[in-house]
């Protein structure tokens, strides 16, 4: 049918059925839609039972990453017209349960994101009175690229040692922590060490780089964590040679 | 992180894709980091070879000349080239990798990612080129 392109949409429905199915869609073809615009048809006009999540459209809030034809993808950013030649196939984000249709649980994502303390860990705050801690452009710029996650998951889904090891904490939380780790008014850098030199922490990753090539805001997390590697064991270095300095 | 899938047992309804043992094959890009991790074993390799080299020269001329003809063996020639293409492989990701890992900020700014890797080649080169030089010297 001319004007029109093809999406094989994953749907599960635990009520229904054991396991997940493909159900191919015919929607308008429009050059300026994105793979979103078409799921939103979809469920508009054709199956209004089909669940999955998404809110700005704009490729800030993180909550539509999908698999498009096997690469994860935010669906509010990834136009139709990369894939006139054939079907497209729309998958929930790899390695996390389905829930429901496009839906996955996120709550592994949640649980370890938090266990990295992702905000300023302060020794002692200084009184109100003293005012704001201000920050130079140069002290802003060490971070400000990690500090661009939108955590959106689609680092997990490139990462074939998430898939294979669900405990490793995973490329986004460690880029966070790297990014309050730079955070020139952040001391709660040895406290973060503790948690991510552990066997999940950073030394479960491959550098397999795929992390980094998928990150829609190109935070870089396999560069955070290939930093954080350098970093623990320049510590782990300090504390062997001066053991009783301060960590 | 421990006990983080235990939420698990209220939802008996999530699917879970089970990941396949040939993932690898799934992507050149997954393919090549495989070949990376693997050639790893040529370096090792490598190691193992000058250290068996080590021992025949110690134990005298003659088992070194049988040690240098084994090495001469087409299998061996074969053998050992295939293994020196993946030492190359490796140290070339490697290098290309090294700026990914080490961050260095002159006057606040980063510099490129050429001047890291950029050195790690030059001296690559200059240390081939002197244990060149000492060989056919030699």
């Amino acid at each position: 049918m001319a004007g029109t392109i093809t999406l094989e949409v994953m749907r599960y429905r635990p009520e229904q059925e054991a396991e997940p199915s493909f159900q191919k869609f015919e929607v308008p073809f429009h050059k300026d839609w994105v793979v979103l615009d078409a799921l939103n048809y979809i469920k508009d006009k054709l199956d209004g039972s089909l669940s999955y999540r998404w809110s700005c459209r704009m490729g800030v809030c993180g909550s539509c990453g999908m698999m498009v034809n096997g690469e994860p993808k935010l669906t509010c950013a990834t136009f139709l017209s990369h894939y006139t030649l054939g079907p497209v196939r729309v998958e929930p984000l790899r390695y996390f349960p389905i829930i429901r249709d496009l839906i996955i649980e996120m709550t592994d994502f949640m649980v370890k994101l938090k266990s990295v303390n992702p905000w300023i860990i302060r020794e002692e705050e200084k009184p109100l009175s003293e005012g704001e801690y201000l920050q130079t452009p140069e002290q802003l710029d060490v971070y400000k690229q990690f500090s661009m996650c939108i955590n959106c998951m689609l680092c997990y889904a490139a990462c074939p040692v998430y898939g294979l090891d669900p405990h490793f904490i995973g490329p986004a939380a460690i880029a966070l922590a790297q990014r309050y780790n730079m955070d020139s008014r952040d001391q709660g850098s040895s406290k973060r060490l503790d948690i991510l030199s552990q066997h999940e922490g950073i030394w479960g990753c491959t550098f397999v780089g795929e992390c980094s090539r998928v990150c829609p805001k190109n935070v870089d997390p396999a560069g955070a964590i290939q930093q954080y590697k350098l970093k623990a064991v320049k510590e782990w270095f300090k504390s062997f040679l001066m053991p009783w300095s301060k960590k | 992180m421990k006990g983080t899938a235990a939420y698990t047992e209220y939802h008996p309804k999530w699917y879970r894709t089970r990941v396949s043992t040939y993932w690898w094959m799934s992507k050149w890009r997954y393919f090549k980091f495989i070949l990376r991790e693997l050639s790893s074993i040529s370096v090792a390799y490598f190691v193992v070879l000058t250290l068996l080299q080590l021992h025949a020269l110690s134990q005298g001329e003659g088992a070194y000349r049988e040690f240098r003809e084994w090495l001469k063996s087409s299998l061996m020639i074969v053998f050992n080239g295939i293994a020196f293409l993946f030492v190359l492989f490796h140290a070339i990701t490697w290098f290309n990798l090294a700026p990914k890992a080490m961050i260095v900020r002159v006057r606040g700014k980063r510099i490129p990612d050429l001047m890291i890797a950029g050195p790690n080649y030059l001296a690559w080169l200059a240390i081939s080129a002197i244990l060149a030089w000492l060989i056919v010297r030699g």
